[in-house]
């Protein structure tokens, strides 16, 4: 802690970096945009209701992308959808995350031969920090994606990566 | 003093909490009145019916879950039963019990869904999380019967993939006794919670002409008063040798056909699924489930129309054989689908706050419409 | 009740040469042909006749038949012509109990269909999805739109046999 260690006599007073508090504060409260695709959305909302319970990570559904901060793309995504996810990525304020859910949302899963009208995989759209495998996944398997992202997260750094 | 009102266009979706899924409905209002309500429909179209012709017989299966994902048991029942009439064999005894135990079981989950998400839309919370409690137990039933716990690959042509888990007679029952009390539950919990009623009773009223006229089937049918169940008026399977009855719409809290009488025909019908699952579980004969399944499936040239009662309606399935391995049409007349296209009808002349009552009240779900 | 023989001869009696043949050599399924231009007339008696009264439209699907010949064009792309294109009808009577299928066939230049969508309303969608997927002009339709493909996708009817798909939408690799 450098500097300051040791530095402070009242117990009240906790000393961390700016960068420490910055990421233990978003990745603690994940906002996830209240979304879904396909099958996938249903293990999402078994995931939040009352068995699993999402709330626990800090993630609440809000219905704007522009309260969210997270976007879970739970499942097949077609060229119609495509161009209106993009757009919903757009809406949502920095910093934000996107975890693919599903075979079908990271690389067009079963219809990725014959799927005329799917989309192979959404990281054609927009950038995705997490993938989750499975068709559909189990919910342990997407709070484990929460938990990667979460672990993403809190490496995070304010400062500009050099060559 | 009449007020003037502007004419206004609204749009509701893809993205929107209500939708169940992604559907966008445009939406022409006179002030709160709604003129008109144009489904948009496509967002979710995953090219089925080209899979289905690209595929073998067997393979198609597991496209066959993806459709109506909350009824997956459901949508491989109705497409084995097409298949078997096309290729003219009988399936053993116990796969047909088998079979009709996991379609009830299949309907409660699916109606679990539909009226917890209906209470959700509503503004009604709790039910929500006291359905999933209880979806869960009967997706765990199926978890050990085949390990998925949505899109299960079970019911083959001809047969199942496995056997029932030793356990799965028990724990079945104890899932029926501990279920019953819950139907009444739910009552208590929304079916006669006032507000509630104030916002389905005598909303988005479907008059029985119409609704045949539009192709209506299932539930929605029902809750206009029209005892029509292909379970028992085209019976498939053993449905015939269970004793159970039909629902219909009474308009106990308003008008015959309105969101109410909808929704509580899903309430009674799990009720009277379970009366089903509990006759075919105390009937269910011993033998081997997949003695029946044909080496190589290759039908006579010729062609099937064949239908279910999936838990949203009728649930069609048209096809051709050109005598080849793979299917040369599949054509899915997937209930949602035909159901949708009804919104306009029972929107007009209702107020904006409504579409959401009656979306919710139609129980859709945007895999099959979209296929 | 009437058995398909049944509502084939009222029908012939009725139209004569619009109904072209009764096919029921084929396992499980028999159907009527019906030419493609007279099926509003002939579905329309069906659904008032006192005898028949189909009330209702259980399933209206498009098919490529693809019976033609295959011919190679330059490209070498495989094209199909001289091919039909069919919609088939299931009909059935709630008050009858009984049910029938029609068919009718309409060559793939010039797939032209007169529309039912305003004798069963069930048929709207159904035909904009027949349109969209297999392509085949339902004539007097109401709101003949794409419906399960986007407004603007120009690279024609997935179902049909010989389709061929883009390799890229609005600048979206279509492809694996």
């Amino acid at each position: 802690m450098g500097l300051l260690d040791k530095q402070f006599a009242k117990e009240s007073i906790v000393v961390t970096s700016l960068e420490d508090l910055l990421n233990w504060s978003r990745l603690s409260s994940l906002w996830q945009v209240g979304f879904g695709l396909a099958c996938c959305a249903i293990e999402m909302m078994a995931t939040s209701a009352s068995h699993y319970d999402f709330d626990r990570f800090g993630v609440i559904p809000r219905n704007s992308p522009r309260q969210a901060d997270i976007i879970i793309i739970s499942g097949t995504v077609t060229l119609k959808m495509a161009t209106r996810i993009k757009r919903i990525y757009e809406q949502m304020a920095d910093p934000k995350y996107v975890i693919s859910m599903g075979s079908c949302s990271n690389s067009g899963g079963p219809y990725w031969e014959h799927g005329y009208h799917v989309l192979k995989g959404v990281d054609r759209v927009i950038p995705v920090d997490v993938y989750v495998p499975g068709c559909p996944p189990r919910p342990e398997a997407l709070l484990e994606g929460l938990l990667k992202l979460q672990e993403k997260i809190r490496n995070e750094s304010l400062v500009k990566k050099t060559a | 003093m009449a007020l003037k009102t502007e004419h206004m266009t609204l749009n509701m979706g893809p993205q929107h909490p209500s939708t169940h899924g992604v559907l966008r409905l445009e939406v022409e209002l006179e002030g709160e009145i709604i003129k008109s309500v144009q489904p948009h429909i496509g967002y979710l179209h995953r090219c089925f019916e080209k899979h289905a012709e690209a595929m073998t017989y067997p393979q198609v299966i597991p496209y066959v879950d993806r459709m109506d994902y909350l009824a997956a048991m459901y949508n491989e029942f109705g497409y084995a039963v097409a298949v078997e009439k096309l290729l003219g064999i009988q399936v053993p005894e116990r796969v047909e019990y088998i079979r009709v135990i996991m379609g009830e079981f299949q309907r409660i989950a699916s109606h679990l869904v539909a009226v917890g998400t209906y209470g959700l839309d509503i503004g009604a919370f709790t039910p929500f999380l006291f359905c999933f409690r209880d979806r869960e137990r009967i997706i765990n039933l199926f978890e050990m019967t085949c390990g998925a716990r949505m899109l299960y690959n079970y019911i083959w042509v001809g047969g199942l993939s496995h056997d029932l888990h030793p356990d799965f007679v028990r724990n079945a029952k104890e899932f029926v006794s501990y279920f019953k009390p819950k139907v009444k539950e739910l009552n208590d919990l929304l079916s006669y919670n006032r507000i509630f009623i104030d916002r389905t009773a005598n909303v988005g009223i479907l008059p029985l002409e119409t609704a045949i006229n539009y192709g209506i089937s299932g539930p929605n049918l029902r809750g206009s008063g029209f005892e029509w169940d292909i379970r028992k008026d085209d019976t498939y399977s053993v449905y015939n040798k269970f004793d159970f009855d039909i629902p219909v719409g009474k308009g106990l809290q308003g008008t015959v056909g309105d969101c109410w009488d909808r929704y509580y025909i899903r309430i009674q019908e799990m009720g009277e699924s379970l009366k089903i699952i509990e006759q075919a579980l105390e009937q269910l004969p011993e033998g081997d489930v997949t003695s029946a399944i044909p080496k190589r499936i290759k039908p006579p040239v010729g062609q099937v129309y064949s239908r279910v009662e999936n838990p949203k309606g009728e649930l069609g399935y048209f096809i051709i054989s050109n005598g080849s391995p793979n299917p040369f049409r599949v054509k899915v007349k997937g209930p949602s689908f035909v159901h949708l296209g009804i919104m306009n009808e029972l929107c007009k002349g209702h107020m904006i706050a409504d579409v959401i009552a009656i979306l919710g009240s139609i129980d859709i779900v945007l895999g099959e419409v979209d296929r | 009740m009437k058995n398909i023989q049944e509502i084939f001869d009222i029908l012939k009696e009725k139209f004569g040469d619009s109904i072209l043949e009764l096919l029921t050599t084929l396992p499980v399924e028999s159907f009527i042909t019906i030419a493609p231009k007279k099926i509003n007339e002939v579905c329309l008696f069906m659904r008032d006749n006192e005898e028949l009264k189909f009330n209702s439209l259980m399933c209206l699907s498009g098919v490529d038949d693809a019976n033609g010949k295959q011919v190679k064009d330059e490209n070498g792309a495989v094209k199909i012509e001289g091919s039909t294109l069919s919609v088939y009808y299931h009909l059935e009577s709630t008050e009858f109990r009984h049910k029938v299928t029609l068919k009718s066939s309409a060559p793939k230049e010039n797939p032209e269909v007169e529309s039912v969508a305003l004798i069963w309303h069930h048929a709207d969608w159904h035909e904009r999805e027949a349109w969209d997927l297999v392509g085949i002009k339902f004539l007097n339709h109401p709101d003949l739109r794409r419906i399960l493909m986007p407004y603007d996708w120009e690279a024609g009817h997935p179902l049909q046999k010989d389709y061929k798909n883009p390799e890229f939408y609005h600048g979206m690799k279509v492809p694996y």
